[in-house]
């Protein structure tokens, strides 16, 4: 009894908490959910929960083009960026956890370097280069950029779990015959692939929430993403306020990356590896 | 089944260290190979470069009479157990068991027959579905051998494979590896730093120091006839016991008294040319309590009388330990074997000798005994090489 009522105690406290924490961070979320709800109106009476409930916002931004083609570039840029970051940065974090090669510390610290690197202050040299190659408004204009700025993310995560899988494991895919390509394929990546998933959510949703490229390497809608859409809502006249399909937009952006998170999580199996060797 | 030949196989790093030094096997057809020796004698460096996980520096490898040396891992038909077991982990024991069958493009219904023979062997039938994870130490250490029998390779090779478990299942894991090999009569190479396992499973024992092979020979042969110091250390358990000796007019001053040698030993000793310092060597095993010998049976040894300091009765035995006067034997290779069984620090003036006595023994801890060697089976070393100077070949 006395242990039972301690559980309950300590759940109780668990629970408050995380409730807390929660509640916390969601607000803003919430927030912005319930100005998508609100009518014209009612959408400055500082209510939390609307009076007035309508689906006009969301009407109106899949009425125009003005959103539903940015979300197309969105989906379209994001994804490839990230299946190529993903790709390159396996092959990059493969071989910096597992081979001792000339400039191995060098390509590591490059590639530090760039993560740090303040963006804004490549913005102007980049704006200027794809003008010149004519990358400029395209969807390989932003796409190039994200690899770059995404890769670095991705090795250092992708080589962190590379070097959890026990080495023997490949010596043994190779005595049981298998090819170095069979070995990575049928034994490391599916034992990566915790790790695979989880930088592919990283990657996405830097792509997915960048500003910064989109605005400035974007002028019309050819390639212009919802982040940098959103800054050009209008509303029906000059005298109305887009806050409310604003607010809407927003909402709908985050569905994507919560639906790819949710699918991914059941992947991120962590201890995975558990059970290979002795320990 | 195979051949295996390792001809001055060499191993040098790029920094210029020798794991290997033209070591020289001729593993036949069949046969169970040891590679024995303490931490870093390079013995797991030599299987890596029969498996073709490690490259040759120099010197040939020959698997059934053809070169090896610049052969894949994969074309070699060579299966190996891993200390870790190395087992897939995203892999049922079923599909662990016939990964190498999948990789070797053989039809469905052979990998299923395959894979539950040697499940059957090995009884982990009722395992089959089950993951690595979920297994006991022991369980996982027969899938590791079950993925190595199926495809019927011509070598196996075993890397400390029994190191991971815990005594009492290493000792019935033993067992049935040599069972096993019998049963396949596949040729196996296993790497141990355990002298106990060395002696008990191998047709074969290959002694390794610092990369250079001491000696080679079959178990019982080793015990006997070590070639040099360090091999007498390493075989044995107890190990043997050393102490530094003068030999003088065909007689022996040692810690335990003058020694009488017999004929047999002076004719070795003169015949190897004996320096004057010699290192005096005697098992554990060739003492016994000499209130417990007939008077005729002591005529064929020496007795010594000491304080019995520390006394482990197992049962059907008894180990006496002594401290005698003297100087202990210090030479390299003693050195490497006292450090590798992490004695070095143990305090101590004189020499400590271990004796086994008979469990009827009335010897008692503090008080002195009357302990008789046989004069025979003495070995006397030399302290600069370390050779045997009683080794009959």
């Amino acid at each position: 009894m006395v242990m039972g009522t301690v559980t309950t105690a300590r759940k109780t406290r668990w629970a408050l908490l995380d409730i807390v924490i929660v509640v916390y961070a969601l607000i803003p979320v919430l927030w912005i959910a319930s100005l998508s709800f609100k009518t014209k109106d009612t959408l400055a009476d500082g209510n939390f929960i609307p009076r007035e409930w309508t689906l006009q916002n969301y009407a109106d931004i899949f009425a125009t083009n003005e959103f539903i083609r940015p979300l197309i570039n969105s989906i379209g840029i994001a994804t490839i960026a990230t299946v190529i970051a993903v790709g390159l940065g396996m092959m990059a974090a493969y071989a910096i956890a597992r081979l001792d090669f000339p400039g191995k510390r060098a390509l590591v610290g490059v590639s530090l370097l760039i993560a740090m690197f303040p963006q804004i202050s490549l913005v102007t040299p980049l704006f200027n280069i794809e003008r010149e190659l004519g990358l400029f408004d395209t969807w390989p204009g932003l796409i190039l950029p994200y690899i770059t700025f995404a890769l670095p993310l991705g090795i250092y995560v992708l080589s962190a779990f590379f070097r959890e899988i026990p080495w023997e494991l490949e010596k043994a895919a190779k005595m049981d015959g298998a090819t170095p390509a069979q070995a990575f394929r049928r034994v490391i990546a599916p034992l990566a692939a915790p790790g695979v998933f989880t930088t592919a959510i990283l990657v996405f949703i830097f792509c997915w929430n960048d500003f910064l490229f989109a605005i400035s390497l974007t002028s019309t809608e050819a390639a212009r993403t919802v982040p940098a859409a959103l800054s050009f809502f209008t509303g029906t006249s000059q005298f109305e306020d887009p806050t409310g399909t604003i607010a809407a937009a927003a909402v709908v952006i985050t569905i994507p990356i919560v639906l790819f998170v949710l699918f991914f999580q059941r992947r991120i199996v962590a201890g995975l590896t558990s059970g290979a060797v002795k320990g | 089944m195979a051949e295996i030949v390792l001809d001055k196989v060499t191993k040098t790093y790029p920094d210029g260290a020798r794991a290997v030094s033209e070591m020289d096997i001729e593993i036949a057809d069949g046969e169970f190979v040891i590679l024995v020796g303490p931490s870093g004698c390079g013995k797991s460096t030599a299987l890596n470069m029969i498996a073709g996980l490690e490259d040759i520096s120099s010197g040939e490898l020959r698997i059934d009479g053809a070169r090896a040396n610049e052969k894949a891992p994969k074309d070699r038909d060579i299966a190996m157990v891993f200390q870790s077991y190395a087992l897939y982990p995203h892999m049922s024991v079923r599909e662990n068991m016939a990964f190498p069958l999948r990789l070797a493009k053989v039809d469905d219904a052979t990998v299923r027959a395959k894979v539950d023979e040697a499940a059957e062997i090995l009884d982990l039938t009722q395992h089959l579905d089950r993951r690595p994870s979920n297994l006991s130490g022991g369980q996982r250490q027969r899938v590791a051998m079950g993925r190595a029998i199926v495809r019927s390779p011509k070598a196996f090779l075993m890397d400390e494979p029994l190191s991971n478990l815990d005594a009492k299942l290493r000792g019935q894991m033993r067992t049935s590896v040599a069972k096993l090999q019998k049963q396949l009569g596949t040729t196996t190479v296993y790497v141990t730093h355990d002298q106990t396992e060395a002696m008990t499973l191998g047709d074969r024992v290959v002694v390794l120091r610092g990369g250079v092979v001491q000696q080679i020979g079959s178990p019982q042969f080793l015990y006997e006839q070590p070639a040099n110091l360090f091999v007498a250390g390493f075989i044995g358990s107890p190990s043997m016991n050393f102490v530094a000796a003068t030999l003088e007019d065909g007689a022996l001053k040692s810690p335990l008294g003058t020694i009488t040698l017999t004929d047999r030993i002076r004719r070795l000793a003169e015949e190897a040319n004996a320096p004057r310092e010699v290192v005096l060597g005697i098992r554990p095993e060739h003492f016994e309590d000499a209130a417990l010998l007939e008077e005729e049976h002591k005529a064929r040894g020496a007795s010594f009388s000491a304080a019995v300091d520390v006394l482990e009765s197992m049962g059907s035995e008894k180990f006496a330990y002594f401290t005698v006067e003297g100087e202990l034997a210090r030479t390299a290779e003693l050195q490497e074997l006292a450090a590798d069984a992490g004695a070095t620090d143990v305090p101590g003036t004189g020499s400590t000798i271990v004796a086994r006595l008979s469990a009827s023994s009335g010897a008692r801890v503090g008080q002195d005994l009357q302990v008789w060697f046989d004069a025979d089976k003495l070995q006397l070393f030399d302290p600069s090489s370390g050779k045997n100077l009683t080794y009959a070949g």
